[in-house]
């Protein structure tokens, strides 16, 4: 198949690491014990929990429900007796704990009664069926799969986007998944082209996975609607959305905007076997691929129940002597683990073990030399130099002037800098003191407000007070000037200038007592969001500790 | 514990390395054109350099390792000595690359932090402050009868040749002789009928600026410079001289004559491309290459100074943020645009 390629710019190579774990088989892991799910899997407001402690749950039983637009639901992995609705770590960038449901299993893996959906049922109502089997992307941002199933009221999206593109070294589930279960995928494909109104579905895969795209292409051939399979250069950041649509369509999503504005959606292969299990056999999303590689005795894919722990995947692959540490995802954009006992959740793509000789420490960062090796491999355009003067700086609004927020945070800057900059975490800080600026602006708009308004309150109580006085005042004095005069001309208007004065500081308080219950909202925030603002406090907090680790030249100046 | 957790094997000293190892082509030149007294010079002025740089991050506190071990004031120190004339006695050079290493770059800040390209402000200073001792070039092998051996030249440059040696030895410029030519009423084509004229720039010098061509296209090649910068500078002089040389052919040298002076090329390759005191966006590096080429000329042409490219450089320079500011790149998103 000859499509037109486009190339997006930017990028780079790093080794691929991939041989490691895709050859073998994938392994489906054994029932843990203790099963954590956490509510807050996915983009959104967290699920709502919907089981109790002591209560006996069956495997794929809905124990959290989504709770609001953007939202996904939750549930049990496998059957036992739920112990604990309680906070636990969780394997979150934050490093902070959330609310999870804890299963003691029983060991039986008893099943819910469940049956196929209709694939053909009305999108509406299919969309609702699938936000409660908890589907959600899973190719990173874990974006709930309903709401970017609806292609809005336009009621189709032409181009539906199937991302087999796995850029980052290591990671090979998405590889796998392809090789050993490329017709599920498809029937997966074939729901979301229905649900999108698509007419084009192309599927990206990068040109290093030749058994993917073979095994790809023959399930494609029988499909009953035209897929086409496309090999694209491997290049990181090529598997990022914006990138395959670059890549496969040759157009950008514009700054700012939705990728559906363009008439293209994209979903990971992942998330199209995921929501096949859920269609064909009533599945919810309790389990999915994990690849366990790097310094492991049998680096491989696993298929895991969502809510294991993560030592026991690296005690399956094998654990060996000298590991440093554990990253959830790819060596680009992963997330370090701050404990073993930390769930799979529905993000988790990849471990990768870390030891002294596969990554080996950082080397100290020096000064920037402007030597733009950043910008030649920034795929979003930015000035990464730029950028990393403001955010150190602390000139934030420069730094949102030179787009800022463009920055998909993949990390090819912090690759090529030889100097050896952490580039993308000044980003984050930086992006991070502008949220928590903002935040506080809103707080300290709100309140000058308030001020303000009570100021005006108090000015307005005198002033009515005065007119009210003004008012009995004269009418005494009209009651005064009737009696000699009997029925004077001037009274009456004057009666009625006061009561009009009357009425209107009635109508007055009322408004102040309607507007002042308005800010009052602000400070009745729920434990709940509370403890979302404590949550985004500390993250700021850690970040900024992070991105203050000061470049050696920082740390000797007086 | 920041992401990405892996990097590319690249690293200031790497980058350092390659650009000296580019000069090395121009280095061999030289000595085969005009005897090794560069050697001394380029040790000398290294030596200055590193001792600078090490005095410099005590005084401000710095660790020596990191920084000394950049290579980034050795790239100085050669592209000074490279700059300076082959003779040039030892004061000089390790006055300019004192103020090259002291003031220009570290009380600007020290790496990354300049605004002037060291070496070119080292050399600045010494055109103004001694511009007689600025002339002590060793003429071309082909030119000269003597050439002054290792021992020779490091006593010269160190005071203790007679002048006389000096005097048979060293030579005005190519440069130097066009300008000298030009006050004194005479053609280009006069001028240019001296032996030190070859095919298109000046006997032997020509060669120098191929071997600094040679080193820049490696550069290009292995990705350590950009080919905006130096393709732009080469434009801006050749386009410059071209259409003064179309303009008046009798007082206006020809643009491949000015084109292949060495210090074009090494301004060019090696001294414009300083990513640091340079134009960083992909337009502005054009912007910057060929505002250089045509100042350089500019100077030439109607300046105090035979060659322009350190006041060129110095002066784009100064222009280097705002021209940024102004060509920064479409971001991601920001319209439609695809490459295939
Ligand atoms: S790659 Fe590093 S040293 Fe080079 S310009 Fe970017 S931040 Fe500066
Ligand atoms: S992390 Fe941001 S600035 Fe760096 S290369 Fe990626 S998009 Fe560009």
């Amino acid at each position: 198949m000859s499509r037109e390629l486009f190339r997006f710019r930017g990028g780079v190579h790093p080794p691929e690491h991939k041989a490691e774990s895709n050859s073998r088989p994938i392994h489906p892991a054994p029932l843990p014990r203790k099963l954590v799910i956490p509510l807050r899997q996915h983009i959104g407001n967290p699920a709502k929990p919907v089981v109790e402690v002591g209560q006996h749950v069956l495997k794929g039983q809905l124990i959290g429900a989504p709770d609001g637009a953007i939202s996904c639901a939750v549930h049990a992995s496998s059957s036992g007796t739920v112990t604990a609705i309680d906070v636990q770590p969780v394997p979150h960038v934050s490093g902070l704990p959330d609310l999870c449901i804890t299963i003691e299993t029983d060991g039986r893996d008893e099943w819910i009664a469940h049956a196929p959906l209709d694939p053909h049922a009305d999108p509406a109502t299919l969309r609702m069926r699938l936000r409660d089997m908890g589907i959600a992307g899973l190719g990173g941002a874990v974006f709930p799969a309903d709401v970017k199933l609806d292609p809005g009221p336009t009621q189709h999206c032409p181009t539906l986007i199937v991302n087999g593109g796995e850029c980052e070294p290591w990671i090979t589930c998405d590889d796998v998944l392809m090789r050993h279960r490329a017709d599920d995928i498809l029937q997966g494909v074939a729901v979301m082209r229905h649900l999108l109104g698509s007419t084009e579905v192309l599927v990206g895969i990068e040109d290093n996975k030749p058994e993917a795209l073979a095994a790809m292409k023959a399930a494609a051939a029988k499909m009953a609607f035209p897929v086409e399979i496309v090999a694209v250069p491997a290049r990181y950041p090529g598997g990022g959305a914006k990138q395959m649509i670059e890549t496969l369509t040759g157009r950008q999503v514009p700054s700012g905007k939705l990728s559906t504005d363009i008439g293209v959606q994209v979903f990971n292969v992942g998330t199209a076997y995921a929501l096949a299990r859920a269609v064909l056999h009533g599945e919810p999303l309790i389990s999915r691929l994990v690849t366990v590689t790097g310094h492991v005795l049998r680096p491989q894919n696993f298929e895991v129940l969502i809510g294991t722990p993560l030592h026991t995947l690296i005690t399956l692959a094998g654990d060996r002597e000298g590991t440093t540490g554990v990253l959830m995802g790819g060596p680009m954009m992963g997330v370090p683990m701050p404990s073993l006992d930390v769930p799979v959740v529905k993000a988790t793509n990849c471990l990768l073990v870390k030891s002294k000789e596969l990554f080996p420490p950082l080397p100290k960062a020096l000064p920037c030399i402007r030597c733009t090796r950043c910008a030649d491999a920034c795929p979003a355009s930015l000035q990464p130099q730029e950028l990393f003067r403001f955010a150190k700086a602390g000139d934030f609004g420069r730094a949102q002037e030179y787009h800022l927020f463009d920055c998909i945070e993949c990390g090819c800057c912090s690759y090529v800098c030889p100097s050896h900059i952490p580039l993308v975490d000044y980003y984050r800080y930086a992006k991070a003191e502008i949220w928590a600026r903002e935040k506080d602006k809103r707080a300290s708009d709100v309140a000058r407000e308030r001020h303000e308004f009570r100021l005006f309150r108090i000015e307005r109580e005198k002033k009515e007070k005065a007119e009210k006085l003004a008012a009995k005042a004269q009418a005494k004095r009209a009651e005064l000037a009737t009696e000699p005069e009997a029925a004077g001309a001037g009274a009456a208007p004057t009666e009625a200038d006061a009561k009009k004065a009357l009425i209107a500081a009635a109508l007055a308080r009322a408004q102040a007592k309607k507007s002042e219950t308005a800010p009052k909202n602000v400070d009745d925030l729920t434990p709940e969001q509370l403890r979302q603002i404590d949550e985004i406090e500390a993250r700021r907090a850690k970040i900024r500790e992070l991105a203050r680790q000061p470049l050696e030249s920082d740390e000797k100046k007086p | 514990m920041p992401s990405p957790f892996i990097l590319d094997r690249s690293s200031v000293t790497q980058v350092m390395a390659w650009v000296l190892a580019a000069l090395v082509p121009g280095i061999v030149t030289y000595v085969w054109l005009f005897g090794p007294g560069i050697l001394v010079t380029l040790a000398l002025a290294t030596a200055t350099a590193l001792a600078a740089e090490a005095a410099m991050l005590k005084a401000r506190g710095y660790p020596l390792k990191p920084f000394l071990t950049d290579l980034s004031a050795v790239v100085t120190a050669w592209l000074l000595a490279l700059s300076l004339p082959s003779l040039a006695p030892w004061w000089l050079i390790v006055t300019g690359t004192l103020f090259a290493i002291v003031v220009a770059k570290h009380l600007y800040g020290g790496l990354g932090q300049n605004i002037f390209n060291p070496a070119m402000v080292g050399y600045a200073v010494l055109i103004v402050s001694f511009p007689v001792q600025m002339t002590h070039w060793a003429g071309p092998l082909e030119l000269t009868s003597a050439h002054l051996s290792l021992a020779q030249s490091a006593t010269a440059i160190f005071g203790g040749a007679p002048k006389a040696t000096l005097d048979a030895v060293t030579m005005a410029t190519p440069l130097d002789t066009l300008r000298t030519g030009l006050l004194q009423q005479l053609t280009v084509d006069e001028v240019m009928t001296k032996p030190i004229f070859g095919h298109y720039g000046g006997t032997g010098f020509e060669w120098l600026a191929v071997a600094f061509l040679a080193g820049g296209l490696a550069l290009w090649a292995l990705r350590i410079i950009g080919w905006q910068v130096p393709l732009a500078f080469l434009a801006g002089v050749w386009l410059t001289a071209g259409f003064l040389h179309f303009y008046d052919a009798g007082r206006y040298g020809a643009p491949w004559f000015h084109l292949f002076a060495p210090s074009v090329m090494l301004g060019a390759f090696f001294i414009a491309t300083d990513p640091v005191t340079g134009a960083t966006t992909p337009r502005g590096k054009l912007v910057f290459g060929l505002g250089a080429g045509f100042l350089t000329m500019a100077i030439r042409t109607w300046g105090g100074f035979p060659d322009g490219v350190a006041f060129a450089i110095l002066l784009m320079n100064v222009a280097a943020p705002l021209i940024d500011q102004y060509t920064q790149p479409r971001v991601y998103g920001g319209g439609t645009e695809a490459r295939k």
